[in-house]
């Protein structure tokens, strides 16, 4: 036996020439779009990911150069370019469209069935705000994958920054917020419940805490919503007006309980689905911060695609055909 | 409903609490309960398996929908699931327990500096030690933990317990509750989306149930 690490995998001919007919569709329908490819160094320094997002450079792989700097493999390809951005293209004013085909690393327990080495296909919009821009990085995703041969794909729709203005709103202790955030993006509803219950909030603000994060559905959920979160929505309701005039209503499902754990996203997030895939395909967002965090700021919202996770959609859509 | 949705059921404790909930849904469940061995029931939309897998089946999406212990979702953190209801049956404590009388557990703490500690469940253990200010040196256990302290091969055991008998009929004695556990719905994350009306729909009539 000559193991390799756990989560990582050796690709054969048979494979490799299905995952590069998913890249080579992936890649024409950016191409057409005017996202330009490029490349970023596989190691950087951690120091330099560090700045970009506190947990990015954390779990992954870290190792020394020769003069005892410590090195890091990417753990996505989003803080990367958000460096190139502020560095090599620094000068350029009008929005960038760029695009990318690269390995990213995260650490995983042996067993989990997780990859910890994972092929991303991805697209970042610089320079556009609001919804404008995140309505073209979700018609383009979609568009991509269409491409792809998947055809039952969906992509949730929430707002990272919701349930905090909720507690705001509701003049929630802000040293009781965190412990809330937290449940909520561990995915544990009960917990949430709990801890809501403890705030000792009066009845309507105690069940908006508890059912907004349940809501997920169409445009009938800012109706459902109500109350103080009427204002708060106003950021998704644009949104979702924009993918509805392009005729992508039906695609993508509002999740008004959608947090990802990212710490980079300032305003909608996004996540990919096909039924045929129990975890997601890929996710994004707006993060108009980080790119400020290398040089001057720009607003900017991306997409990320897990290529091996759309290789088993297709070949399940295949298989339905 | 049921057709659409495939739901994880776990065999042993929480078994006759759980088919008593499906019956209640609406869900047939003769077949299960005629039937010890099988463990697909296509007809039903129910899988069966060990408690501690369903985590993996949900979070994998071979299920959509599941039924555990909190002492499985505790010891299992990481995993991508929906925490969605407590479903309030299959109520137990997890408990640091110890030979009645003896207190070889505040003794090795005193003298040697850590305690050891058997359990099927190391990552609660572990946490619980150290929120509580102490060294634990763990030692996983399949099956009889009781046996570990009685045998002199750890000071202590964490496990679950609901009535107490087996501890006591083992000369143990419960020394402190770490958490009470109880049956959880939990549901996988891309179902939880892609499926929200039916899965929705359950939640509402369990919860009908319970209130």
């Amino acid at each position: 036996m000559h193991p390799i690490p756990p989560g990582t995998r050796d690709v054969l001919p048979d494979e490799m020439s299905e995952l590069r007919s998913i890249t080579e569709r992936l890649r024409a329908t950016l191409d057409a779009a005017g996202y330009g490819e490029v490349w970023t160094p596989l190691l950087e320094y951690e120091e330099v990911l560090r700045a970009g997002d506190e947990a990015a450079a954390g779990a992954g792989y870290r190792m020394f150069d020769e003069r005892g700097r410590v090195l890091a493999l990417r753990s996505d390809m989003t803080i990367p370019i958000a460096r190139v951005v502020a560095t090599r293209l620094a000068g350029v004013a009008e929005p960038l469209r760029l695009s990318y085909f690269a390995h990213a690393y995260r650490s995983v327990g042996p067993g989990t069935g997780h990859q910890s080495e994972f092929l991303q296909s991805g697209l970042e919009l610089i320079g556009v705000k609001g919804a404008d821009g995140e309505a073209e990085v979700i018609e383009l995703t979609l568009a991509a994958l269409d491409a792809a041969g998947l055809a039952r794909h969906r992509i949730g729709l929430g707002d990272g920054a919701l349930y905090r203005t909720l507690l705001a709103t509701l003049e929630v202790p802000p040293e009781r917020r965190d412990d809330l955030i937290e449940r909520l993006s561990k995915r544990d509803l009960v917990g949430l419940e709990l801890s809501v219950d403890r705030l000792g909030l009066a009845r309507d603000a105690r069940d908006m805490l508890v059912r907004v994060p349940g809501l997920r559905g169409g445009a009938e959920i800012f109706d459902r919503a109500g109350g103080p979160a009427v204002g708060a929505l106003d950021g998704l309701r644009t949104l979702y007006a924009a993918l509805a005039d392009r005729g992508l209503a039906d695609r993508v499902i509002l999740d008004l309980g959608l947090v990802r754990m990212l710490g980079y996203y300032t305003g909608a997030v996004y996540e990919v689905y096909d039924p045929a895939v129990g975890f997601t395909l890929g996710g994004g967002g707006r993060y108009d911060d980080l790119i400020g965090r290398f040089g001057a700021p720009r607003p900017a919202c991306g997409m990320a695609l897990d290529v091996q996770r759309v290789h088993i959609a297709q070949a399940a859509e295949e298989r339905l055909r | 409903m049921r057709h659409k949705l495939t739901i994880a059921v776990p065999r042993g404790a929480l078994l006759a609490g759980t088919l008593d909930l499906l019956d209640g849904l609406g869900v047939v469940t003769d077949e299960v309960r005629a039937n010890d061995r099988k463990l697909l029931f296509e007809d039903a939309g129910i899988v069966t398996m060990r408690p501690s897998d369903v985590p993996t089946y949900v979070e994998h999406g071979a299920a959509d929908i599941g039924i555990t212990g909190k002492d499985v979702l505790l010891e299992q953190p990481d995993r991508e699931v929906y925490e969605l209801v407590d479903l309030g049956y299959g109520r137990c404590e997890m408990v640091v327990a110890a030979r009645k009388g003896d207190d070889a557990l505040a003794e090795s703490l005193r003298r040697l500096g850590r305690v050891r500690v058997a359990t099927k469940y190391p990552r609660v253990a572990l946490r619980h030690f150290a929120e509580t200010g102490r060294q634990a040196e763990i030692v996983q256990v399949n099956g009889s933990v009781e046996l570990a302290p009685l045998t002199g091969l750890v000071d202590a055991i964490v496990d679950l317990t609901a009535t107490g008998t087996t501890l006591r009929e083992n000369g143990l004695e419960v020394l402190e509750e770490i958490v009470t556990c109880t049956a959880r719905l939990i549901a996988n994350p891309v179902a939880h989306k892609l499926k929200a009306p039916d899965i929705d729909a359950l939640v509402r009539r369990i919860r009908g149930d319970w209130e």
